[in-house]
Parts: C-alpha cells; sequence; structure tokens
C-alpha cells in the first residue's frame, strides 16, 4: 500500500496550481499549451476518480450480454468481434443500453463539456 | 531567410514588384508549411500565401492530391466562380522554395468557434447553411476534364477502407464496429452521378467574412466520387463546435444547405447525405485514434495530438444518436 496524499490528490493540485499561478503569467503560444497541459491534468483527475466503478458495471453489462468472462479489455474485444460477425446486433436486448452507458462513461472522463454528452445527460445519463 | 527566396521568386513574375516582406508561418507539420508574406510593389502591397512541401519532402501521403493538383483545383475554382483565392504562381525550381503554391490573402476568418460565436459574423451566420449549398453546387459541377489526376473513391472502397485503417490501430471499439455493419448494411453503391469532391469542405476550412463565405481552403482530400459526400461531412457533428442542433457546420439546417444546392440546379440524395455523414462521424473517429498512434510511435509527441486521441469519444456518442437514438 502506498502513502497518501492518492494520486488524484496529487494530479488535483498541480492543475489547480497551473490554472491558478501560472496561467496569469504568460501568453500567446505558451498559454495554449498550458491550457492543453491544464485540461490533461484535469481528464487524468477524472479518470483516476472515476474509472474503477465505471469499468466495474461495464464488465458487470458485458458478463451478461456476452455469457463470458474477462477482463476489461478482453470482454470488449469479443463484443468487438460478435459485432463484426453479426452475431449481436441493435435488436439484441442490453446492446443499445450497454453501448449507451459506456460510452457515456467515456464522455464524463474525456470531454464533460461536449454538447451532444450534455444533451444525452439531460435524458437521464 | 525564406523573404529572400520569396523575394527573388516574386521579381520573377509579379510584374513590379520589388521584394517581399513579413513573412511568417502560420501552421506546419513535417511536410507541409503555410507562411503570409506581402509583396512589395509600387501599387502597394499584395497579400499573399505560401503553400508549400519544403525541399526533400516531396512524397504526399496516400490520400493527399499533392500542391500541384490543390492549386490546379483552387485555380478552376476561381474561374468558376467558386469563392477561392486566385493562385498568383506555382513554385519552379529556380525560386528554391521546395514543391508548392503562391496564392492570393483572403481577409475574414477561419476558426470555426469565432465564426460561430463572434458578433461580426452574427448577420452571415443565418446564411450560410444555403450559401453553402450553391458553393458546393458550383464546386460539383467544375469541368472533369480540366481536373488534375485525382484517385476516385466510392462508399463500398471508403467502408473497405476504414475497415482496415480501423482494424490496423488494434483498438476494439464496439460502437465504430456497430458502424461499420450500418454502413455496409447502407451501402448506396456507386452514386448516378461522379464528380470532384472536394473531402474536407466544413467549417474550420472556409473563410468567412461579415458577407459570408469568401474563400474555400484545404484541397488536399480532393477526389473524384460521390457529391453527397461533402454535404454529409458538412454536417458531421464534431464540426458544428457545439451548435448541435444546427447540422451545417453550426449555422443552419439541412434543409438550407439542401434548398441552395437545388437551387443550384443539381439534386440532393438525402439518404446518401445521411450515410455519408455516418462515414463522416466514424472517418473522424478513426482519425483520432491515428493521431494516438502518431502520439505513441512518437513523429509527434505533442500534448494536443494526445488528447486529440481522446476525442474519439465524441463520435461514439455522435454515432450512437445517428443509429441508436434515445427518446426524446
Amino acid at each position: 500500500m502506498q502513502d497518501e496524499p492518492t494520486p488524484i490528490e496529487l494530479t488535483k493540485s498541480v492543475a489547480d496550481f497551473l490554472r491558478n499561478d501560472i496561467t496569469p503569467l504568460i501568453s500567446g503560444h505558451p498559454a495554449f499549451k498550458l491550457r492543453v497541459a491544464i485540461n490533461i491534468l484535469d481528464l487524468v483527475t477524472r479518470q483516476l476518480t472515476q474509472e474503477e466503478a465505471s469499468d466495474a458495471a461495464e464488465v458487470e453489462r458485458l458478463r451478461a450480454l456476452l455469457g463470458v468472462d474477462g477482463s476489461v479489455t478482453d470482454l470488449n474485444r469479443a463484443l468487438a468481434e460478435r459485432i463484426a460477425k453479426g452475431e449481436v446486433d441493435l435488436s439484441t436486448p442490453g446492446l443499445a443500453e450497454h453501448l449507451w452507458a459506456t460510452t457515456m462513461d467515456k464522455l464524463a472522463v474525456d470531454q464533460p463539456n461536449y454538447a451532444s454528452y450534455k444533451r444525452e445527460l439531460g435524458r437521464g445519463g | 531567410m525564406i523573404e529572400a527566396e520569396l523575394s527573388r521568386s516574386v521579381q520573377r513574375w509579379c510584374k513590379g514588384a520589388t521584394g517581399a516582406t513579413s513573412a511568417a508561418k502560420l501552421s506546419g507539420g513535417a511536410s507541409q508549411e503555410t507562411w503570409r508574406f506581402d509583396i512589395t510593389h509600387p501599387d502597394g502591397a499584395i497579400g499573399a500565401i505560401l503553400r508549400r512541401s519544403p525541399k526533400g519532402y516531396g512524397a504526399a501521403p496516400t490520400r493527399a492530391a499533392g500542391l500541384a493538383a490543390e492549386a490546379q483545383l483552387m485555380q478552376l475554382a476561381f474561374e468558376a466562380g467558386v469563392p477561392s483565392p486566385r493562385v498568383l504562381h506555382v513554385l519552379v525550381p529556380e525560386d528554391n522554395l521546395g514543391t508548392g503554391f503562391i496564392m492570393q490573402r483572403i481577409e475574414g476568418e477561419t476558426i470555426a468557434r469565432k465564426i460561430l460565436r463572434d458578433d461580426d459574423y452574427a448577420a452571415a451566420r443565418p446564411h450560410l447553411a444555403r450559401q453553402i449549398g450553391g458553393i458546393l453546387a458550383g464546386l460539383h459541377r467544375l469541368p472533369k476534364d480540366k481536373l488534375p489526376e485525382l484517385r476516385s473513391r466510392g462508399a463500398t472502397q471508403e467502408i473497405s477502407e476504414f475497415d482496415r485503417d480501423y482494424r490496423s490501430l488494434n483498438w476494439p471499439k464496439p460502437v465504430f464496429e456497430l458502424a461499420l455493419r450500418w454502413l455496409r448494411d447502407h451501402d448506396p453503391g456507386p452514386s448516378t452521378e461522379t464528380t470532384l469532391v472536394h473531402g474536407d469542405f466544413r467549417n474550420g476550412n472556409l473563410i468567412i467574412g461579415a458577407d459570408g463565405v469568401r474563400a474555400v481552403l484545404d484541397w488536399e482530400l480532393a477526389h473524384l466520387g460521390d457529391p453527397m459526400e461533402d454535404l454529409g461531412w458538412v454536417c458531421v457533428n464534431s464540426w458544428r463546435f457545439g451548435e448541435i442542433d444546427k447540422p451545417v457546420g453550426g449555422f443552419g439546417s439541412r434543409e438550407d444547405l439542401f434548398a441552395g444546392y437545388e437551387a443550384a440546379g443539381h439534386k440532393v440524395d438525402p439518404a446518401r447525405v445521411k450515410f455519408w455523414e455516418v462515414m463522416g462521424t466514424l472517418r473522424w473517429g478513426i482519425m483520432c485514434g491515428g493521431m494516438m498512434q502518431r502520439f505513441r510511435e512518437g513523429p509527434d509527441h505533442s500534448m494536443e495530438r494526445a488528447m486529440i486521441g481522446r476525442r474519439a469519444s465524441e463520435t461514439e456518442i455522435d454515432l450512437l444518436r445517428l443509429l441508436a437514438p434515445r427518446g426524446s
């Protein structure tokens, strides 16, 4: 077991420092690069916060859908293959719901301000 | 340094020109650069743009038409009344500037978010979707016998190319698989009409002024194919920059786009446009994957490229909105 503060707390402290203390000091192209860097740290913080629970839920749905067990990567590979072969499609019970839930969880980490995501979130997530 | 070469070049082909000043690089990857500069002239400075591959970077990526073809297409477009900069000069070896061309500089805005939000363009915005329809009709009418040599791509070929690109990423994505199945099931086959297709006609590749579209840029993905491809691509959600209820670049409705296209004497096939919108959404998603790979494998190890890899999921939600929409 590693000591604390946790990675979430550490990345957040760096992002906050860059945002609050460094942003006012620079301009032009370096300011653009800094904004990208802060966005990356914010994304990493969101992933560290959310990934465990969203992966567990995804594995749960994939097990039910495919009737097999495995890691989240293995199960995604298996689902991708079944869709490619035409064995699973949008008429398969649970597929659309699974893809929606998985995609919403990804957007929550990657781009929580993306307009399509915010619209769909308004429909109840 | 580049000003010395530009100075010598312009004096050879621009009557009365005495030199070149204010050269500044606007954008540039490893193989292609865009520069702005002014041609010094007794009648007043002439704003110009240089598009070039520096020496030693002659080879174009497989999908690109090449700078010589780009110059020819822009000149044809200009002559046909499609908003386009006039091509002033195609580089020759004596210019010592690599390969490429010099064109007239057109003032205006290309940054999509500014065009969608700044007051300067408020009056133009409601007319842009229809105007774009007219421009695309003009572009699709460019005489085929005058076009440079271009690759030819129909729907079926594009599906297998994207399938191959996606699989080469070794990146299992159930939503992309679903989209590939949908595209195969809805492949409209060869189009009744084969025309010039711009290939990257979208908000971000247009110079816009208070009066509307002033120029169509970035012809490097031009090819021969289904004209409906351009109408579908301009509607891809990623090019709406947040204005998701205005499918045409965040400017306006498909109805306006189609009306502008048909008023210019061309027929729209809405089912094909939808097919190409799905294809375009997947295309951008796979391109995001390509960016991730380039970031990982080294040629461009920038933070920006890394973050574009994380934009693939935006195309997944947009594909689901197109293929498996949830109740409103």
